[in-house]
């Protein structure tokens, strides 16, 4: 019988002629990925394993990106932690602020993954990176800890659904709403251990960006790992930028899915997560024009150049309402250099934005955008769940960033069209 | 090992920003993190629970992020086990890895009231709630998790299997 693209590749990176969903295997790893929060964790459960060295210094990567530029003492003690570990390993791919970004948009375009890797990352939208036909999964501290030492982890094969999207995708609807309608549908444990394959004519034309996007939020329906059959879309972007050799999975035609989900994308427009489940999602007409006091433009979901650039389109020649702070934040240095370039930071400021070095900050309600209670917040990060951006009373909404930053200007919460 | 503690009760999609809220990750001191545990779910939790006591949640507790400080935090707090319908898969393989005892048990979810009296036979995988004299069963701990348990937990586990490497490889 055949196997689907995830079994594939695990089957490979386990060395085996074939794997079957639910089957336990110990996969050789591509690579592995910390940040400030989980690599300190990581780092004390390492030097309890009793090994010098990682299995490879090229293949771990450590990147401080959540609170840094270190927002108080307590974090800068831990990035300082991940820095000397990283300078005593002699890691290869330590990115020091100034040169990082946010790490799920940092590797990528590092080309530190390519299609038919094995990551595992103490984060749990390592799923992004199955945008790029690469198996890519969120683990714990204790988790890396192994793989670092190991370069291996034991993982269950997860079965796979199938998500076929078909249509022509209507203006300013994208890669986000795509994935929030998917989440509105299946739910937020829609996908629980599963893979999250995404297909069809929809996909196939969908830009790099957007399938970043739409793999980044395969953990929110509880999936192991999101992951877009790679195609010519993918070999663009990974031709001349990936640092290591890779290969081009395919799923067999017999392969078998738990389930297949259909979707026509030609009548959708923009989508909108209400608080406090990225499940809560409505079609932004029916918004119902919510206030709103903060908007951030940001994160791993969207904080990449077509996102700033949608932004930008919309946000040109107009001015960010009275009530509204709109914070906008490049995903990675690269992003930002070429946002400058493009003059894309000039429009943020002209209207009224602040702009900041790339940080997850706020998405994680850490610094650079903290929600008092009461206030109410849209972003075009991830996750809007009770606190997350600040005090348990705040609100947070989840949107495309194109409606963002019409809202920004409306003060409310409205789509392109109305502002334009 | 029995367990025995006081339930408290929470609802489906407890996440791990309601377990331990991300604005105190920037320390890893389980004692700290234990200050905070539950917080936004429940602002009286941290100071309430007494040791032994045990987490009763819906369905995809421990959604959300990858961040072992949750079930750190809750283990820190005196928590003796939880018990939820279902775990989100990266909450699943931290709780086994730092050596947090959860049980999935629908049936048990669904039934228990805070404040009820129950007591957990964690080999057996049976839960016996005193309060209302009934009795639920926990899917059992699949085996290669019981391996790590029996391992003394992950990093144990490896050590052992690195051992077994480096006699293999002279
Ligand atoms: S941007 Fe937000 S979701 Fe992405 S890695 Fe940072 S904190 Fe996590």
């Amino acid at each position: 019988m055949g196997m689907t693209i995830t079994e594939k590749i695990l089957a490979a990176a386990a060395g085996k002629k074939a794997v079957r969903p639910g089957e336990l295997v110990n996969a050789k790893v591509d690579l592995v990925l910390g940040n400030d929060i989980t690599a300190p964790m990581a780092i004390q459960e390492f030097e309890k394993i009793g090994v010098a060295e990682v299995f490879d210094r090229d293949r771990v990567v450590l990147v401080p990106d959540h609170f840094v530029p270190n927002k108080d003492i307590k974090s800068a003690e831990q990035a300082k932690i991940v820095r000397e570990f990283a300078r005593r390993q002699k890691l290869t791919h330590y990115f020091e602020v100034g040169r990082m970004g946010i790490e799920h948009c940092l590797l990528p375009e590092e080309g530190l993954v390519g299609p038919g890797d094995v990551v595992v990352g103490a984060d749990s939208h390592t799923c992004t990176y199955g945008a790029l036909g690469a198996f890519s999964t969120g683990v714990g501290s204790t988790d890396l800890a192994a793989a670092m030492a190991l370069g291996e982890i034991w993982l269950k094969v997860p079965a796979s659904l199938k998500f076929v999207y078909s249509g022509e995708l209507p203006p300013w609807v994208g890669g986000k709403d795509l994935i929030l309608y998917t989440i509105g549908d299946i739910g937020v444990d829609g996908a629980a251990y599963r893979a999250m394959e995404f297909t069809g004519p929809a996909i196939a034309k969908l830009s790099m960006d957007g399938r970043f996007t739409m793999a980044n939020m395969a953990v929110e329906a509880g999936a192991k790992n999101g992951i877009v059959p790679p195609d010519e879309i993918t070999r663009e972007y990974v031709q001349g930028r990936a640092k290591r050799s890779y290969q081009f999975y395919a799923g067999d035609p017999d392969a078998e899915y738990a389930k297949v989900y259909e979707y026509d994308v030609s009548e959708m427009e923009p989508a909108v997560a209400f608080p406090h489940l990225p499940e809560n999602v409505r079609p932004v007409s029916a918004a119902g024009h919510v206030k709103i006091d903060q908007v951030v433009i940001g994160s791993c979901t969207n904080g990449r150049l077509e996102d700033l650039r949608l932004a930008a389109g919309v946000l040109a020649g107009k001015k960010v309402h009275p009530d509204v702070r709109l914070i906008v934040i490049p995903g990675t240095q690269k992003i930002y250099l070429q946002a400058l370039q493009e003059g894309l930071i000039k429009i943020f400021i002209e209207a009224g934005a602040v702009v900041s070095t790339p940080t997850c900050g706020p998405c994680l309600g850490g610094y650079m955008g903290v929600l008092a209670a009461g206030e109410r917040c849209l972003a075009t990060t991830n996750r809007n769940f009770v606190g997350r951006m600040g005090h348990r009373e705040s609100e947070v909404y989840l949107s495309n960033p194109a409606v963002a930053a019409a809202s920004a200007i409306a003060g409310c919460i409205v789509g392109p069209k109305e502002v334009l | 090992m029995i367990l025995q503690g006081k339930a408290w009760k929470f609802g489906d999609d407890i996440n791990t920003d309601l377990i331990i809220p991300a604005r105190y990750l920037n320390t890893s001191d389980p004692s700290e993190l234990a200050g905070h545990c539950m917080e936004d779910a429940d602002p009286e939790f941290p100071r309430k629970v007494q040791p032994g006591d045990i987490i009763v949640a819906g369905k995809n507790f421990g959604s959300g992020s990858s961040r072992e400080h949750a079930p750190l935090a809750i283990k820190a707090a005196g928590v003796s086990c939880v018990i939820a319908g279902s775990y989100a898969r990266i909450f699943y393989r931290n709780a086994f890895n730092i050596g947090l005892p959860i049980f999935e048990a629908p049936e048990a979810a669904e039934r228990i009231q805070s404040g009820d009296l129950l007591r957990v036979d964690v080999d057996k995988g049976i839960i016996t709630n005193l309060s209302r004299r009934e009795e639920y069963r926990a899917t059992p701990i699949p085996p290669f998790m019981q391996e790590i348990i029996s391992a003394g937990g992950l990093i144990d586990y490896v050590k052992k299997q690195k051992k077994q490497y480096q006699r293999t490889v002279p």
